[in-house]
């Protein structure tokens, strides 16, 4: 079920302006990698590369080779939704489709793409995903409830379930505590443990604590000065970019020294 | 050292400033002297209202001037100007509304009215009314058919044409050149007068069908002209306010653009759609110019609309005011042209109500 | 490795039925918007084409038989002397009321007043011209008489007064009340919009509520005023059952108190139904002439509203 991901020599252009510059690296399959950084360096349009979700936004287009377990994204040919079938993504702001009840926001994925489904299998996915997503026991009596009747962290929890229900091989999370309260943070951080038993985990975040806490490796990002393309300085275990970081603007990054 | 200070008798911040009860002394005085001029020359309430509510301003702005100073003064003189605008401008809607529910109501409670044409009914029908008082015959069964038809068809015109119109714009277009063409053409379109939305109708089937061609689809036709430009507008505003988060999480699940358009994007934005649909529904049912030149005058019932005249309520209520049935005893038809009007504004509000409840019906809801 | 897992099966699976369906659904959208460019060719083409042989006829075949200038200009003047008596009469009570409901009137009683504005422009033109043409026009006789009598010499009122109500200046008025809501909804909007801070601002300098209006709120929507009246305008120009129920026509006259005058869309809808031939080319041709004016007037609305829009500071 899941699958690793190797970029390389990766450009992401926003027209004529380069964004960010030149990036290799291998992200483990089963594994949770974050992306640190300070604002603007990229991580973010980098982390959108990875599923083609970077062609929603006009004139942002892509060189280099993205491979999900050695094939290419970018290869002619690919289509895009089969791409972000395959690889999921949670956004900023949990983003529940505000037609929908709980039950068909978690089948959306399913259902938009019209697959005939029995009731019982789709029932089954709704519980299997909710559960996956550790919502099952707070919405199981209201599955027939519009979802942004939900609390902020469950539905960002929501919106995981939802992702996950179409059985993806990655998960690209966007900052995906950054509107949430505290406690709702934390069952994110124990949802994203129990999620690397599955998936690939990739999750950009501005919070230090967050990656040293969910993450089994890290990769920083930063930019030279504004106009300047972001580029990945270093990657490496968690634990050695906090403890032993290899290059000098990690460690000042990573100890608060700017940023 | 402290001291307290007790509040004053007189306070130094209502120094200079018209006690309270002001207004109301100055409104008793303005009624009474209005009533007493009026009674000189002839008492009527219309009058009697007017000329107090002028007094009552003067009185106010002038002890304003004398006592609060001149701004104070020019601010009441604002203040009488606006509210006395407004009231003016209140005064023809319930004229309006006045004088169709009076004539209007015994036309419209008229046996038959609503169920029969006016199919058979001749002069000598009106005359005998008036004369022998035998009830007024006619109705407008088949005009109501017809405005039904014929707006029937020019949504369906519309509609699709003006929400694709409105996707391409917001969801395909992404600015360019082209959308630009749109959106000046969809402008100026908005502009036309709606005669010469009914004489582009009436011309394009002279050329396609021959001269003199005139059924509802030629109407409905030039409706759609109308219609088309509100439907842009209002569906593009809609489908604008959508949260592009919610496309993009469809995109994310692996969802294809036309089916996220489709199943996210238009359900999120149904209510304002279909309620702004509703709204251009009601503007062009009431259109009666474009009509008059594409779909001539009939007197009995036409259920097609692709061939054969057929009337509509507007045109009825036009051609019984200005060609009355009977030349030489117009009341029947005035008595029909009234009635006509109430029901052309009720289902005019019906369709505002209607359109208001469309939105509250299919907004997304929030739960909790 | 190959990349075949990403790459859907030809004719298989319903990845590639869905890219069919997107092309599909783009084509119909860009259709419909290819559709509204070619209507509006449509509606300048037939128009020039059904218009054409008015001007290669004989001057002396024209209504009036002096050409088709000597027939247009008469009810291009009537109709804008209709056109200004009703914004004369509209822009100021329109902006009036427009300040009332944003400004003035209580909060809980502004969104109901904004209701009935709608409710006055929801109302079908025909049954305003049925009411002018029968309680306006004979309520207004009493008063034609008195200005033909005390103000006579002014070309405008001169007398004697029509009998029946039914003047130019009795249809200005009608299309001013039709007019009226459409200019205090569009200025309501802008008015709406006037930024809350200035207007504070202009508070706590110790302002009356008239000065701060004049401080904070007219100056921002002066653009917005000027394109609503245009856009009123535009209406009051191509409107048609108002003067054709109210107005008794005839030849252009100064006065407008008494029987005379005639507007475009009023003429074309007296005669189209019975038109034929010539004259039914000569209408048309009327048509394009009031089209082309309704055209100039909106262009100028939108030029204005898009220069203000980047002064507003609104976005």
């Amino acid at each position: 079920m899941s699958k690793r991901i190797d970029v390389s020599d990766l450009n992401v252009y926003y027209g004529d302006f380069l964004a960010v510059e030149d990036v290799n690296i291998n992200l483990e399959a089963k594994s949770v990698t974050a992306f640190i950084g300070p604002s603007g360096c990229g991580k973010s349009t980098f982390l959108r590369t990875l599923n083609r979700m970077h062609e929603v936004i006009p004139g942002a287009r892509v060189e280099g080779k993205v491979l999900l377990d050695g094939d290419n994204l970018y290869a002619d040919g690919v289509d895009p939704v089969t791409v972000r079938s395959q690889i999921g993504m949670v956004f900023q702001r949990p983003n529940p489709f505000p037609t929908m009840s709980i039950r068909d926001n978690v089948l959306a994925g399913v259902k938009l793409n019209s697959r005939r489904m029995p009731k019982s299998d789709a029932d089954d996915l709704v519980e299997k995903s909710l559960r996956g997503a550790n919502l099952w026991n707070e919405v199981k009596d209201r599955l027939e409830k519009p979802g942004s009747g939900l609390s902020g962290g469950q539905q960002q929890r929501l919106c995981i379930a939802r992702a996950i229900a179409v059985s993806p091989d990655v998960i690209l999370m966007d900052e995906p505590c950054s509107a949430l309260d505290p406690i709702s943070t934390l069952a994110i951080e124990d949802l994203i443990n129990e999620l690397k038993d599955e998936y690939t985990v990739v999750i950009v975040t501005h919070n230090m604590q967050q990656a040293a806490r969910v993450s089994d490796k890290t990769a920083f990002f930063n930019i030279a000065g504004t106009g300047k393309p972001g580029k990945l300085i270093e990657f490496a275990d968690t634990t050695t970019i906090f403890n032993n970081p290899g290059e000098k603007s990690t460690e000042d990054y990573v100890s608060g020294r700017f940023g | 050292m402290a001291t307290l200070m007790t509040e004053r008798k007189r306070s130094a911040l209502t120094r200079g400033r018209l006690p309270r009860y002001t207004p109301y002394a100055i409104a008793v005085a303005a009624i009474i002297i209005s009533a007493a001029l009026l009674s000189l020359v002839g008492f009527n309430v219309f009058g009697w209202a007017v000329l107090s509510a002028v007094l009552f301003a003067a009185g106010n702005v002038t002890s304003a001037a004398i006592v609060e100073g001149r701004r104070k003064a020019t601010d009441k003189f604002a203040t009488s100007l606006v509210v006395g605008a407004f009231l003016v401008a209140l005064l023809p809607l319930v004229s309006v509304i006045w004088t169709v529910l009076v004539n209007g109501v015994p036309g419209l409670m008229a046996p038959g009215f609503l169920t029969t044409s006016m199919n058979g009914v001749t002069g000598a029908v009106d005359n005998a009314a008036v004369k022998d008082g035998t009830p007024v015959l006619g109705g407008v069964y088949h005009a109501l058919v017809g405005s039904v038809l014929i707006t029937l068809w020019a949504t369906i015109i519309s509609v699709p044409v003006g929400l694709l119109t409105a996707i391409y714009l917001v969801e395909y277009s992404a600015g360019n050149r082209f959308s630009k063409v749109i959106t000046f053409l969809v402008d100026v379109m908005t502009g036309i007068p709606s005669i010469v939305a009914g004489l582009f109708a009436a011309a394009f089937f002279a050329m396609i069908l021959g001269p003199g061609t005139k059924t509802g689809f030629v109407a409905a036709v030039a409706l759609s002209v109308l219609m088309i430009p509100v439907v842009v507008r209002s569906s593009e505003e809609m489908l604008k306010i959508v949260p592009n988060e919610l496309r993009e999480a469809a995109y994310a699940l692996g969802v294809r653009k036309w089916r996220t358009i489709v199943k996210v994007v238009i359900p999120t934005a149904i209510s304002g759609i279909a309620s702004g649909v509703t709204l251009a529904i009601a503007r062009v049912i009431g259109e009666t110019a474009p009509l008059l030149v594409t779909a001539g005058f009939a007197t009995s019932i036409n259920m097609n609309v692709f061939a054969g005249w057929m009337s509509s309520l507007p045109t009825f209520i036009y051609t019984q005011i200005m060609t009355p049935t009977s030349p030489s005893n117009a009341d029947p038809s005035t008595q029909r042209a009234w009635a006509a009007a109430l029901l052309l504004i009720i289902l005019v509000m019906l369709l505002n109500l209607g359109a208001r409840l469309v939105a509250r019906v299919f907004a997304p809801k929030t739960g909790r | 490795m190959s990349t075949t897992k990403l790459i859907p099966k030809a004719g298989a699976g319903q990845a590639a039925s869905g890219r069919t369906g997107d092309k599909v659904f783009s084509g119909a959208a860009l259709t419909a918007g290819a559709l509204i460019v070619a209507v509006l060719f449509a509606v300048a083409l037939f128009l020039i084409v059904q218009a054409l042989p008015t001007f290669s006829a004989a001057a002396a075949d024209i209504t009036g038989g002096k050409g088709f200038f000597s027939y247009i200009f008469p009810i291009v003047v009537g109709t804008l002397i209709a056109a200004t008596i009703a914004l004369l009469i509209a822009t100021p009570i329109g902006v009036a009321v427009a300040l009332f409901i944003s400004h003035y009137a209580p909060r809980s009683l502004a969104r109901g007043l904004g209701y009935v504005v709608d409710l006055l422009a929801a109302i079908p033109s025909v049954v305003y011209g049925a009411w002018g043409a029968s309680f306006l026009a004979s309520n207004l006789k009493v008063p034609y008489q008195w200005l033909a009598e005390n103000l006579g010499w002014i070309p405008i009122f001169g007398g004697p007064a029509s009998g029946t109500g039914k003047t130019i200046l009795t249809a200005g008025i009608v299309l001013a009340v039709m007019v009226l809501p459409i200019i205090a909804s569009l200025t309501r909007e802008i008015f709406l919009q006037a930024p809350m801070l200035h207007q504070e601002a202009a508070l706590a300098l110790g302002a009356t509520r008239w000065e701060m209006i004049r401080m904070a709120v007219l100056p921002f929507a002066r653009g917005g005023i000027i394109s609503a009246v245009m856009l009123g305008l535009g209406r009051a120009l191509g409107e048609t059952m108002a003067v054709a129920l109210v107005l008794s026509s005839g030849p252009l006259i100064a006065s407008l108190i008494r029987s005379g005058n005639q507007t475009i869309a009023a003429e074309i809808a007296l005669d189209f139904p019975e038109a034929f031939g010539l004259r039914m080319h000569e209408l048309i041709a009327a048509g394009l002439v009031l089209f082309l004016i309704t055209l100039a007037v909106n262009m100028v609305a939108r030029w204005i509203i898009n220069r203000h829009k980047e002064f507003s500071g609104a976005n």
